[in-house]
């Protein structure tokens, strides 16, 4: 088809996003629910293929490819952005409303994006409109850290950018399809995706920038930038064999810090960092199994870890604080959100009956698989850490625990109709999961609920639980304590601006040096001009002509002696 | 009405017990199913008696306890950024 390009639900979406600037703001919720709504309509009713060719400078751009991989993203990101739209149903802010649609517009457009040129374009785009999200708390902090996610996220699309001109002159080819290492190219692209994937040591931007959001920006922001990366290397990097190591690590080190972090929503994007660890291990593998589980998982992360995002951003709304040191206590005031806090808790722990159950298993079991034993204790360690950070201490410190005398009314219809039903997909996707295996990318041959599965996933869950009641009553358990802890961030906010004032300030002082020393050099050979050239100096002495007489009959005298020898 | 220092149901101390015990109940139960479900294990060490059980119940000890130690090394105070 000709003008095919027009049918993008991305465009639908981004076009929503400029109405919201002008819409009455009582339309703004209806607008934020409805759109993604239609989207996913007009997702649901594009066959497979490549849509939307359009010739630009002699480049040959496919703005739209429907297939197994782009479709279970663009559904779950329409989905997403639905729940999202519900749960800020009541605010009147245009700028959070407006950047919000065409946030999660970009990031529908780049995963069905079939060529890098596009990619790239909608890459930016999430940058620049999810940053309105963190600057909407308008906050001298918010301020600050949205200019660093900015910096980093742009430093991304930028390398993605360069990749892909590398890329191009190498191949003669836009398509984005399998990239690989192999080339520099493919190096650089990897990189633009691992920063936006939170790759260790490129992880801090999400744990800095996520909790400094607005209450309902961070359930934003949660659900698709990292998801959209998961994609990205999904179909660029399948199977390479370091993102199984790299994966491995990122589901293991961000749990640690979760423990001992007192602000909730951070110890949540700690929690988020860990769970996409599982998706890159799946991504890595590459096996039909492998990249069937990290699709699954990413469509149940983003919908527990929205519902998680809603309940702490509940709590922030009527308490005005997440810090877990502040809070206990609150399912008094707060019943439904506890519930559906629990609700998360369990699907992110994978528990049976719960999402986690069914997706995460499958990429334990796409390693045992491939007989990666150490990968697959490294994901039952880091499974054991999510029951604490996520399963245990998110839901415990703050609705139970020591009650904090907070006594605040229930979260807004609006907010618990959106964790309602999040919450109703969380365990719908657990107890029949046979609906979401029907969109995954490859045919699924996997079976989730045996008695061996069960119960040993029971026995991990509920014996890492009991250590929890043995820790907590001896008072071994660490405690909750307002701090900040040292991360990777340390290097480029503290180290590295430190270096910098001492470079500054040590070139200050040798350009001082030079300064002064020419100044002082300058006064000396002033001094000296001074002293031959001033007043009563030898070169401005007046000399009598008496003087010149006797050098001159001195000269002759010599002339003539020496012209008897010569 | 309750008094203000009554403490809800659930924050009583019996309470909390009965939930432990339940907790330890709980588990015990599942070491007992070990012996009633057949086994399909990847590796041969994922096979042996009460493994999810042990890695559970020691894997989470070792991230909490030395997730606290780390707080020596890493934590500082709330402002330490200045932001």
């Amino acid at each position: 088809m000709a003008n095919d390009w027009l049918m993008n639900p991305a465009l639908l979406m981004m076009v929503a996003g400029l109405l919201a600037i002008r819409l009455p703001a009582r339309l703004l919720g209806p607008l934020a629910v409805i759109t993604p709504a239609l989207g996913l309509l007009m997702l649901w009713q594009l066959p497979d293929g490549e849509h939307g060719v359009v010739s630009l400078y002699g480049f040959t751009l496919t703005t739209l490819r429907v297939d197994g991989l782009s479709f279970v993203w663009g559904v779950i990101f329409h989905i997403a952005a639905m729940l999202a739209g519900l749960y800020a149903w009541h605010v009147k802010d245009r700028m959070q409303q407006s950047a919000a649609l065409i946030y999660a517009g970009a990031a529908i457009g780049a995963v069905l994006a079939g060529d890098l040129l596009t990619l790239f374009l909608y890459w930016e785009l999430t940058a620049i409109s999810s940053v309105l999200l963190i600057w909407a708390s308008r906050t001298a902090r918010a301020y600050t850290v949205g200019l660093r996610y900015l910096v980093i996220q742009v430093i991304s699309g930028l390398l993605l950018m360069a990749g892909a001109i590398i890329h191009y002159r190498a191949t003669g080819s836009l398509a984005f399809n399998h990239l690989g290492l192999g080339s520099p190219g493919g190096l650089l692209i990897f990189l633009a995706f691992g920063i936006k994937c939170a790759f260790p040591l490129l992880h801090n931007w999400l744990q800095d920038a996520y909790p400094e959001a607005t209450v309902t920006g961070t359930v934003v922001l949660s659900a698709f930038t990292t998801k959209l990366a998961v994609y990205a290397l999904a179909r660029g990097y399948a199977g390479e064999e370091i993102l199984i190591t790299i994966g491995a690590l990122m589901t293991a080190f961000p749990i640690f810090f979760a423990v001992i972090e007192n602000d909730l929503r951070r110890v949540l994007s700690y929690s988020l960092n860990n769970q996409l660890g599982f998706m890159v291990v799946g991504v890595g593998l590459g096996t039909e199994m492998a990249l069937n589980g990290a699709a699954a998982h990413a469509f149940a992360h983003i919908l527990y870890k929205a519902l998680l995002f809603m309940s702490m951003g509940a709590v922030l709304l009527r308490v005005g604080t997440v810090k877990a040191s502040e809070l206990g206590g609150l399912y008094k005031s707060m019943p439904w959100t506890t519930a559906f806090c629990i609700i998360g808790a369990m699907s992110i722990s994978a528990f049976p009956l719960f999402s986690g159950f069914v997706t995460k298993s499958m990429i334990l079991t796409a390693a045992a698989v491939e007989h990666q034993w150490l990968v697959w204790t490294v994901l039952l360690f880091a499974s054991a850490g999510v029951l604490d950070h996520s399963g245990i201490k998110v839901p415990f410190f703050s609705f139970f625990y020591h009650d904090a005398g907070h006594r605040v009314k229930e979260a807004p219809w609006n907010m618990l109709l959106a964790m309602g039903i999040t919450a109703l997909l969380c365990i719908g996707i657990g107890i029949w999961p046979d609906p979401l295996y029907a969109i995954l990318p490859f045919p699924v041959d996997y079976a989730p609920y045996t008695s061996y599965h069960v119960i040993t996933q029971l026995q991990l869950l509920m014996f890492a639980a009991l250590a929890f009641c043995v820790l907590l009553r001896n008072g071994w358990y660490p405690a909750e304590i307002p701090s900040t802890n040292l991360d990777f961030d340390w290097f480029y906010r503290r180290l590295l601006p430190a270096a910098l004032r001492r470079l500054q300030s040590f070139v200050s002082a040798l350009d001082r040096g030079f300064r002064s020393g020419a100044m002082k050099l300058l006064d000396v050979v002033l001094a000296k001009l001074a002293k031959s050239h001033g007043p009563g100096g030898v070169m401005s002495r007046n000399l009598s002509t008496g003087t010149m007489v006797s050098w001159l009959s001195a000269f002759l005298a010599l002339y003539l002696f020496l012209s008897f020898y010569w | 009405m309750k008094s203000a220092d009554e403490k809800a149901w659930l924050e009583q101390p019996a309470t909390v017990n009965k939930i432990v015990y339940a907790v330890w109940g709980i588990c015990a139960l599942l070491v007992v199913a070990e012996f009633f479900y057949e086994k399909h294990p990847h590796f041969g060490f994922d096979g042996w008696f009460g493994f999810y059980a042990g890695f559970g119940f020691l894997a989470y000890c070792t991230i909490v306890l030395s997730a606290k130690a780390l707080r020596r090394l890493l934590k500082r105070s709330e402002d330490y950024y200045g932001e």
